[in-house]
């Protein structure tokens, strides 16, 4: 099995090697990188591309390790013992299964998605060495070893708002996802909007890489941002003259909240342009 | 095999350990990667290399081990003509070709380049001849020349391998740099302690399940107080003078404590702490605080954080009547000493680089006196600062 990108997804040349060796080697694959740069999206597209099914663990703050291989729904049970359900007797009835336990219980290899591991709890990633390492776990209350039939490909997404503990990254192979450069967003834009107008293209690339680059922004329009304000010229039917106008009075790019979605952005953005028109 | 490069990098700072070696070992094995060293420059750095504030270290040392190889492996100067053509006839316009033509078409152009890459030893920027970057030659990239050959700009797939760790796109991410309040905050949290205290008022789902249990079923709810950050802090910054430099980092660091403890007292101070500090700074004459009520008022389990560049004239802190402000009775050092002797968790946070400490009088006179604990304000150095204070 061989990762070479896909239609939907632009795929560099160290991406591309991480990924495939992490399939090959069989270890989990941690992704970090701006927000908006596809982190999510890689895995579906592997899974899409090695045509295997995909299983997700979305992780929240109040997120347990435990929750991802199995839970003991022990309010179910009570509620059943009072209602003399004959169920209560058989305790397997109210063990809720994890996402960890389906992907492991699959026939066939899978992808197995593990996003945002860095908004759980500080000891989140430590509860789940063995589990990614070995790919088992006990459940204590039928007494039952849960083992992968086949070891999953696993991805982890992280955006790098808590530090992961080192014998966790150990485990895993690490990809940094870059912000793409001009080139590489031209694919990936050619791959979203198939029919673009290269002029248009050319101009909003320009507008959006400069945007990018003003100083002291809060948060920098990503590729996901840029997707979306094309998707908006598209729809509004705004010719490319329009982004590169030397009229002074238009110079604020159009739509430009798509780009920019922090308030005190904009209003740095607006003022930045205002000084910039006085000077000249 | 590649224990040397292994050794390399331990002694570049890189934290590798053996486990990881064993499984860059393994995919080599396997034939993850093919014979190009491109392929083994990613995969390494796959395996090896666990956080991209690390990946400006491992491309430095990865470019000094490999630099024998890559002349053996003959990708030095070894452009492909056909990639070049190509690339240069995308980016003329007519007018430009014709330039071209002028200076003798085409083919001599090329020609002159490849003299130039056979004379030119090393890389090269700026200046009029050499191939290299931002000159005014026609060879080279970013530059301003329009018969201009464009050579290892972006995006050129085709780039000579060394080139991939020589560039050190990473250079940025490398964790020394300073911060915005989001990583401020971030790095904040670490200082943090929960605790269940005061009135109980949230349902205890566990405890009630399992006391219902106990008694055969009995509906049974119990109830337990909400989980607090009991970590209590008092913050001091430094105002004025010298600091104005740093206002804007300081404010970045003021509003990101604030939201992350609810126990947090903060003060001003001017260059050294003496007998009084004030919470209002345009009312600092007016309204002040003595020194000696915040010992009083605030108990030993709070944690102390000074915030300043600690630049000043040595006077000010080891002489009484030092203060640029007033006579103040005794010295600053006295102060600073009562302060450390009361609360013994604490911190100096100094927004100068630390590679600037030792060449300030003034700033090695306020780490001796906290003891060596003085922290630079960037991602590192408040994760250390915090983890201090934790303990």
């Amino acid at each position: 099995m061989r990762f070479h990108g896909s239609a939907n997804y632009i795929s560099t040349d160290d991406l591309t090697l991480a990924v495939n060796a992490a399939v090959t080697l069989q270890r989990p694959l941690l992704i970090k990188g701006e927000p908006g740069t596809g982190k999510t999206m890689l895995a579906e597209e592997v899974a899409k591309a090695l045509e295997v099914p995909i299983f997700e663990w979305h992780i929240k703050s109040t997120t347990k390790a435990q929750q991802g291989l199995y839970e003991y729904d022990a309010v179910s049970r009570l509620r059943d013992s009072q209602l003399g359900d004959p169920r209560v007797h058989d305790i397997n009835n109210y063990i809720v299964k994890g996402t960890l336990w389906e992907a492991f219980n699959a026939d066939e290899p899978v992808v197995l998605l593990i996003d945002e591991v860095d908004k759980a709890d500080i000891e989140f990633p430590n509860d789940l060495l063995r589990e990614l390492d070995r790919m088992e776990f006990y459940v204590y209350e039928t007494h039952e070893l849960v083992k992968a039939k086949h070891r999953p490909i696993v991805f982890i997404t992280s955006n790098n708002e808590k530090e992961l503990p080192d014998a966790f990254l150990r485990r895993c192979f690490f990809h940094y996802i870059r912000f793409p450069d001009k080139e590489t967003m031209e694919k990936i834009v050619d791959v979203h909007f198939p029919g673009i107008k290269k002029h248009l293209l050319r101009e909003a690339l320009e507008v959006f890489f400069e945007v990018r680059e003003v100083p002291g922004l809060k948060k920098k329009p990503s590729t996901s941002e840029l997707l979306d304000w094309l998707k908006l010229l598209l729809a509004d039917d705004i010719p490319p003259e329009a982004l590169r106008s030397k009229d002074k009075k238009t110079i604020i790019p159009p739509l430009h909240g798509a780009l920019l979605k922090n308030e005190q952005d904009v209003h740095l953005f607006e003022r930045l342009i205002f000084m910039s028109r006085h000077n000249r | 095999m590649l224990i040397d490069f292994f050794l390399k990098l331990k002694s570049a700072k890189v934290p590798v350990t053996t486990k990881e070696y064993l499984m860059l070992i393994e995919g080599m094995q396997k034939g993850v990667v093919g014979s190009s060293i491109d392929d083994f420059y990613y995969f390494s750095r796959t395996c090896l290399v666990k956080d991209e504030a690390n990946f400006d270290k491992f491309d430095r040392a990865f470019g000094e081990y490999f630099k024998g190889v890559e002349a053996i492996m003959g990708v030095e100067a070894d452009i492909p003509l056909e990639w070049l053509r190509k690339q240069a006839e995308l980016n003329l316009s007519p007018e430009e070709k014709a330039k071209i033509e002028a200076m003798g078409g085409w083919e001599k152009l090329m020609e002159t380049l490849k003299k130039r890459l056979e004379e030119q030893k090393g890389r090269h920027q700026g200046g009029s001849k050499w191939i290299g970057t931002g000159g005014t030659s026609p060879y080279g990239a970013y530059g301003y020349n329009p018969e201009g050959v464009r050579i290892g700009q972006e995006g050129s797939r085709n780039r000579s391998a060394v080139k991939v760790w020589d560039k050190r796109e990473y250079q940025n991410l490398d964790d020394q740099v300073e911060l915005g309040t989001r990583n401020i905050k971030i790095a904040l949290r670490r200082l943090r302690r929960f605790a269940r205290d005061g009135a109980p008022e949230e349902l205890d789902l566990d405890g009630t399940i399992s006391s219902t249990a106990r008694k055969a079923g009995m509906l049974d709810i119990l109830m337990r107080p909400e989980r607090h950050n009991k970590v209590k802090v008092l913050l001091f910054f430094d105002i004025g003078g010298s600091m104005d430099d740093h206002i804007k980092l300081c404010q970045e660091m003021f509003s990101a404590a604030k939201t992350e403890f609810k126990h947090m007292e903060y003060f001003y101070f001017h260059n050294c702490l003496y007998d009084y500090v004030w919470k209002d700074n345009r009312r600092r004459h007016s309204e002040r605080t003595p020194t000696v009520d915040i010992l009083h008022k605030y108990g030993h389990d709070y944690k102390l954080i000074f915030v300043g560049d600690a630049t000043m004239s040595p006077y000010e802190i080891l002489q009484p009547g030092g203060s640029i402000e007033y006579s103040n009775d005794e010295a600053g050092a006295v102060w600073m000493r009562r302060m450390l002797d009361t609360y013994p968790k604490a911190v100096w946070l100094n927004p100068e680089p630390e590679q600037l400490w030792p060449y300030r009088q003034s700033i090695s006179v306020i780490r001796e006196l906290m003891e060596a604990r003085m922290y630079p304000i960037t991602i590192e150095g408040l994760e250390r600062a915090m983890r201090y204070l934790s303990k």
